[in-house]
């Protein structure tokens, strides 16, 4: 099992190119807030995650996640 | 109390002055950006009303006569004189509604006919009509799929396809727009043993695009316990050698379990359905909601829509006209240096990508000014942000129409600098 802290650091790399403000990303990053992202970047961002950790974050879980700090638990969660 | 009445405390200050927050708070940005657009002096393309409509493609709006570039009427079934007659004679015989669900008082002989119609038309074992289409696909949808299911569905689905997804407690899990590869990693990432749904359109209504339904149900078909579901509603008519949809014309009948549709296209009424060869089909009218829990069609309206079906089994040469039509206008927009949504014409819907929202509205101004109404379309309803006028063709646009509309988009597109 990958460790908390690698899969926080492979999705900060995955919102690197999507982070066009340059938001000095935490925890509590919030991708509509403060990233400011749109639903088509969410769409986009998330298949990315999705075929990075091999995973599928239904939209059901992703009306749930607001935060870098969620995602990352999510997605610890399902690799597990 | 909100905020703003509990610090209006001084008795001079006027109370509209303060605005309270409410329900409707959440719109402000909307008002206020609809405020703007329509301060610049346009018409606002969203309130249109057809004063007289004198036939599929001919309204009048404002005391102008308009062509009718954007009605998904793509058969001009409207005013089908048989289509008309058979309406009149069933608003003479059995009233002006049913004033019933269909499942208590409100099935009629009128309903039999048309769901036989629907029989016959798709070469199934069963048809159930809706009140609308956009009601069957919430209905299909949320019934089909329930908790722990999952449905699978294409990122540019119709709005009905998400309501439908909201409407259920099933797993939803969205796919990149015709992308099979895509399709084919999120089916493999679910559990084998789980029921799934894919949900599919033939043609996507912003841009026209017609779906690679063969290889999307060839990737389907590798994975265990899916059924596949077809969304028809702007394929049925003219795709197919007996106009069912695109799923037809791809040769992929045997694989679909579900086909959806309208009657508010093609059909040139109101009403929606859904085909299929399953064998617990019936049971869907006891226990699907948006079809229990709302009045039936009215007499006149199946009565229109079973006369169109079975006139649409035999229209051959409309639909070749129809096709002409197409060709004609996307070849005719693309000399003059417009951007489609479609490199080649896919369907009978010619999608013009505009760069913004002031361009679009200027552009869809000019059109109407110039006797031409095309539908805009502006996000969240288009993908990736654009805004488009999109023009639907009818099979009864005279190919001197067509030249007209060609004519109009160029000199609309050269007064507004959308086209140099």
């Amino acid at each position: 099992m990958t460790d908390r802290q690698e899969i926080y650091d492979t999705i900060a790399a995955q919102i690197a190119p999507f982070n066009k403000k340059g938001i000095t990303l935490t925890e509590a990053t919030t991708f509509a807030g403060d990233l400011e992202w749109d639903s088509l970047t969410v769409m986009d961002f998330v298949a990315a995650i999705e075929d990075e950790f091999d995973i599928i974050i239904t939209m059901n879980m992703q009306a749930e996640i607001e935060t870098v700090g969620q995602l990352t638990d999510a997605v610890v969660k399902l690799q597990a | 109390m909100s905020e703003a009445t509990a610090t209006a405390n001084d008795a001079s200050t006027p109370a509209e002055v303060a605005a309270p927050r409410d329900l409707f708070s959440k719109f402000d940005a909307l008002i206020a950006e609809r405020e703007a657009l329509l301060a610049t002096g346009v018409r606002d393309p969203f309130s249109i009303v057809m004063d007289e409509v004198k036939s599929p493609t001919v309204a009048v709006i404002k005391g102008k006569e308009t062509i009718l570039l954007g009605t998904y009427n793509y058969m001009g079934m409207t005013f089908d004189p048989d289509v008309v007659q058979a309406g009149k004679d069933a608003l003479d015989a059995f009233g002006a509604g049913t004033t019933g669900s269909r499942v208590l008082n409100g099935t009629y002989q009128g309903h039999k006919e048309v769901e036989q119609a629907l029989i016959d038309f798709y070469g199934t074992e069963h048809a159930m009509v809706f009140s609308t289409g956009y009601q069957a696909n919430l209905g299909m949808i949320s019934t089909l799929a329930g908790k722990g299911d999952y449905i699978i569905l294409d990122a540019d689905s119709h709005a009905s396809i998400y309501d439908g997804c909201y409407l259920g407690n099933a797993e939803i899990v969205r796919f990149r727009h015709n992308s099979v590869e895509n399709l084919d990693k999120r089916l493999g990432r679910l559990p084998a043993e789980a029921q799934k749904l894919v949900v599919l359109e033939g043609v996507y209504s912003m841009l026209g695009d017609v779906a690679p339904l063969p290889e999307m149900v060839a990737a389907v078909r590798k994975h265990a316990n899916c059924m596949i579901l077809v969304d028809e509603a702007h394929g049925m008519g003219f795709f197919g050698p007996n106009g069912r949809g695109v799923y037809e014309e791809q040769g992929v009948e045997k694989d679909v379990d579900f086909v959806v549709g309208t009657f508010s296209k093609s059909v040139g009424t109101v009403g929606g359905f859904c085909v299929s060869n399953h064998p617990k089909f019936e049971v869907l009218r006891l226990v699907c909601r948006p079809y229990v829990f709302t009045a039936s069609l009215p007499p006149s309206v199946v009565a229109t829509a079973a006369t169109s079906i079975r006139k649409l089994m035999h229209a051959g040469d409309k639909r070749a006209h129809l096709w002409e039509n197409s060709r004609r206008l996307h070849g005719g927009l693309t000399d003059l240096g417009f951007t489609l949504g479609t490199k080649t014409p896919q369907s009978a819907i010619i999608a013009v990508i505009l760069t913004d929202q002031t361009q679009a509205v200027a552009m869809w101004q000019a059109l109407l000014e110039l006797g031409l109404y095309v539908n805009m379309a502006r996000p969240p309803a288009t993908p990736a942000g654009t805004f488009l006028l999109r023009c639907s063709l009818c099979a009864e646009h005279s190919a001197d129409q067509v030249e007209q509309i060609i004519g109009m988009f160029a000199a609309a597109g050269k007064a507004t600098g959308a086209i140099g």
